[in-house]
């Protein structure tokens, strides 16, 4: 009899090898004239035991990791097939402690799956939210939608049901539904792990969100960095489609909704909705002026959902269960679960959904046990690039949108990024005033001007030269960016830079002649 | 290459710069494409097949899709992921953003740019690897990282780079004929 093998084929598992570890079961398997059915599923988002090699048994799914392609010789002597006694044995995958504290709603069937079958997404609960959006309508599906008190993931947070509504509600022939998955964060991954582990999932959820709203089309403009998750893309998209899931009359419904995917060109600006719509209409990605906003004038002028991944995703969940259960986890204003991504310097990184409420130091050292380089933590940037970085002192904060804020940081798309004490947080402020000036679109003058005087500022206030006043000169120049920027990426660029200069000025002291300034 | 019949030819594109190859690459992607919109994909499809946009391809894709040269220079020019110059034999992607320089990324790119003796947007002088900057590739738990040729690499060392090195450099001389 066959057994069942799960690997994934996951570029992060790719990343480590798990190619060759595939080739060598394979091969191992021949050898000894074992059958075995190997299925190369997403990554369950424990990155250090990556490749995470599972085996189904009678009791159950059981994991080994990291297997390398030299440990697969020695896996099969100690009876790997049987789920046998190895050193690298982790037990069953759903009793790892790391997986099972989680509350994996969103992110259920990411790597419980294979993300090229639609059988196994529908049997593993996939559609059961369109069809009670079909059962319901879409005015309850809208309603259902706003109390869940979802809100926008990819780091707006703005209420979806009401984006939804103004959508639903303004007149016009033709609407569109807008997959935002230019996921360019520094420390952000859980676009990707879903597109490549459970790409049907977002085409439900699009779905879903066409069906509430009105909208016919919808585009998946992803960045072309993510190669993997876009080939993931076309063929769940292509299944969908030979399967009745997308186009005409869908699932017997009379709706009709049929999408394409787009590739982004390396421009993390396009990650900005408006520009994001520049981009899809075959221009620069250059920011528009709002309002109008995209719901009421958005792509080809039509009323336009722009959405996160994360987010679209996170419907189909919200109606198959009610939006009470939804509403029930999480802290304050921030309803639900979020995908946490764990990043950067720390042992156990990954992805971590749990509801909203969880600590910074919960995360840091319940889940992610510390460093990777065993050297104490000295700070974490939360939010991706723009995002403040947080010294020890604030790592009691809680997971909250309003929590954030409130410590002059943002959660933006859950992305942690950790540093031990070997950072260099005056390099890390210059580095986010190069990375604005290196991304910025041009379209308004204190970010495409103000990035490059910024990177000068902190260059001579690292070298000395006259340090009160460029410290003066520097909030001063964040004061304009803040406040005179046309979108996120010139006015949320002071945060990285005045957190690094707030909470760790002594990084901010003359270097000592010949020390490098990059 | 077939003009869409909406359009009226302004000019002759016939006798371009383009060499029969990136001739052939350009005609394919703007194969039934007359509207604005796919603008990218055309120029994703372009590059995909010759590993650049040939300047010499802007005419004819402004032509066919009734914009001015500007325009879709404009675009080429914006978009850090599209070339104007053939790259070396393979493309390395090193990521330079906050989760790989919390893990060595500034050391590794040092090292790198050393090895290879080239900047950013520079091509070895073997002709081997051209060296490109991204900005997050996705691997945040698994850095540094870096993509060659579309293949992703996690945990990247600089002895696990020279490596990789080697073997792209090998691969090269095994194709050369």
């Amino acid at each position: 009899m066959s057994v069942r093998l799960y690997l994934p084929g996951d570029a992060s598992a790719l990343s480590v090898g798990a190619e060759q570890t595939a080739q060598a079961l394979i091969a191992e398997a021949r050898r000894r004239g074992s059958e075995i059915e190997l299925i190369r599923n997403g990554s369950r988002g424990l990155f250090w035991l990556e490749p995470l090699l599972e085996v189904v048994t009678p009791g159950g799914r059981f994991a080994y990791g990291p297997v390398t392609a030299e440990d697969v010789a020695g896996l099969f002597d100690a009876g790997l097939l049987q789920g046998g006694h190895h050193p690298l044995a982790l037990g069953p995958t759903e009793e790892i402690p790391w997986l099972k504290r989680q509350r994996r709603l969103t992110c259920a069937r990411i790597g419980l799956i294979d993300p090229a079958s639609l059988s196994d997404f529908v049997s593993h609960g996939g559609y059961r939210g369109l069809q009670q959006a079909f059962a319901i309508g879409p005015e309850e599906t809208l309603k259902t939608v706003a109390d869940s008190g979802l809100r926008g993931r990819g780091g707006a947070a703005f209420a979806t049901g009401r984006k939804w509504r103004t959508v639903a509600e303004t007149p016009a022939t033709q609407k569109y539904i807008v997959c935002n998955a230019d996921e360019g964060d520094s420390g952000t991954f859980a676009d990707r792990l879903l597109l490549e582990g459970d790409p049907f999932a977002l085409i439900e959820g699009m779905t879903i969100a066409g069906f509430a709203t009105g909208a016919t089309e919808g585009y998946i403009y992803l960045r072309c960095e993510y190669p993997h998750a876009a080939r993931a893309l076309r063929k769940a998209i292509a299944t969908a489609r030979s399967e009745g899931h997308l186009g005409e009359n869908i699932l017997g419904s009379g709706h009709h909704f049929d999408l394409q995917l787009r590739l982004g060109a390396g421009a993390y600006i396009c990650g900005e909705e408006s520009a994001l719509l520049e981009s899809l209409e075959g221009r620069r990605g250059q920011v528009r002026f709002r309002p109008p906003l995209p719901a009421v004038k958005g792509l080809f002028g039509a009323p336009t959902v722009v959405n996160n991944v994360i987010t679209l995703t996170s419907v189909p969940t919200i109606l198959a269960e009610g939006a009470d259960s939804y509403r029930a986890l999480g802290s304050g204003q921030s309803r639900g679960t979020l995908p946490i991504q764990l990043g950067g310097n720390i042992r156990h990184g990954g992805l971590i959904e749990l509801p909203f409420g969880v600590t910074l130091n919960e995360l840091l050292h319940d889940h992610g046990g510390g460093s990777a380089s065993g050297r104490p933590i000295r700070a974490v940037q939360v939010g991706g690039p723009l995002g403040a970085y947080h010294p020890v002192s604030q790592f009691d904060t809680a997971i909250d949108y309003e929590a954030f804020a409130a410590i002059g940081g943002m959660l933006g798309h859950g992305g942690i990024v950790v540093f031990d004490d070997s950072v260099d947080l005056a390099e890390q402020a210059r580095h986010a005033m190069a990375f604005c000036a290196h991304e910025s679109c041009g379209k308004c003058t204190p970010c495409r001007i103000g990035s490059t005087r910024g990177v000068e500022v902190i260059d001579r206030l690292r070298a000395g030269q006259e340090p009160l006043a460029q410290q003066a000169l520097l909030r001063d120049l964040c004061h304009t960016l803040t406040h005179a920027s046309l979108c996120g990426l010139g006015s949320l660029t002071p945060y990285p830079v005045l957190s690094a200069l707030d909470h760790f000025p002594e990084d901010f002291q003359p270097r000592p002649v010949g020390s490098t300034v990059q | 290459m077939k003009p869409s019949p909406r359009l009226i030819p302004l000019h002759s594109d016939s006798g371009t710069d383009l060499s029969p190859d990136e001739q052939a690459a350009v005609t394919v992607a703007l194969d039934g494409q007359c509207d604005q919109s796919a603008l990218l994909p055309i120029l994703h499809a372009v590059q995909d097949a010759l590993g650049y946009v040939p300047a010499a391809a802007i005419p004819l894709i402004a032509h066919q899709l009734n914009l001015s040269r500007a325009e879709v220079h404009g675009v080429v020019s914006f978009y850090h992921w599209f070339r104007q110059q053939p790259p070396g034999r393979h493309v390395l992607h090193l990521c330079r953003a906050e989760a790989c320089q919390a893990v060595g990324g500034r050391a590794l790119e040092a090292h790198v740019m050393r090895t290879l003796a080239v900047e950013f947007g520079q091509t070895s002088a073997d002709g081997a690897v051209t060296l490109e900057p991204v900005y997050c590739l996705g691997n945040c738990a698994l850095g540094p990282s870096l993509m060659v040729d579309g293949a992703l690499h996690g945990r990247v060392t600089a002895s696990r780079f020279d490596r990789l090195l080697r073997q792209l450099r090998d691969d090269a001389g095994e194709a050369a004929p």
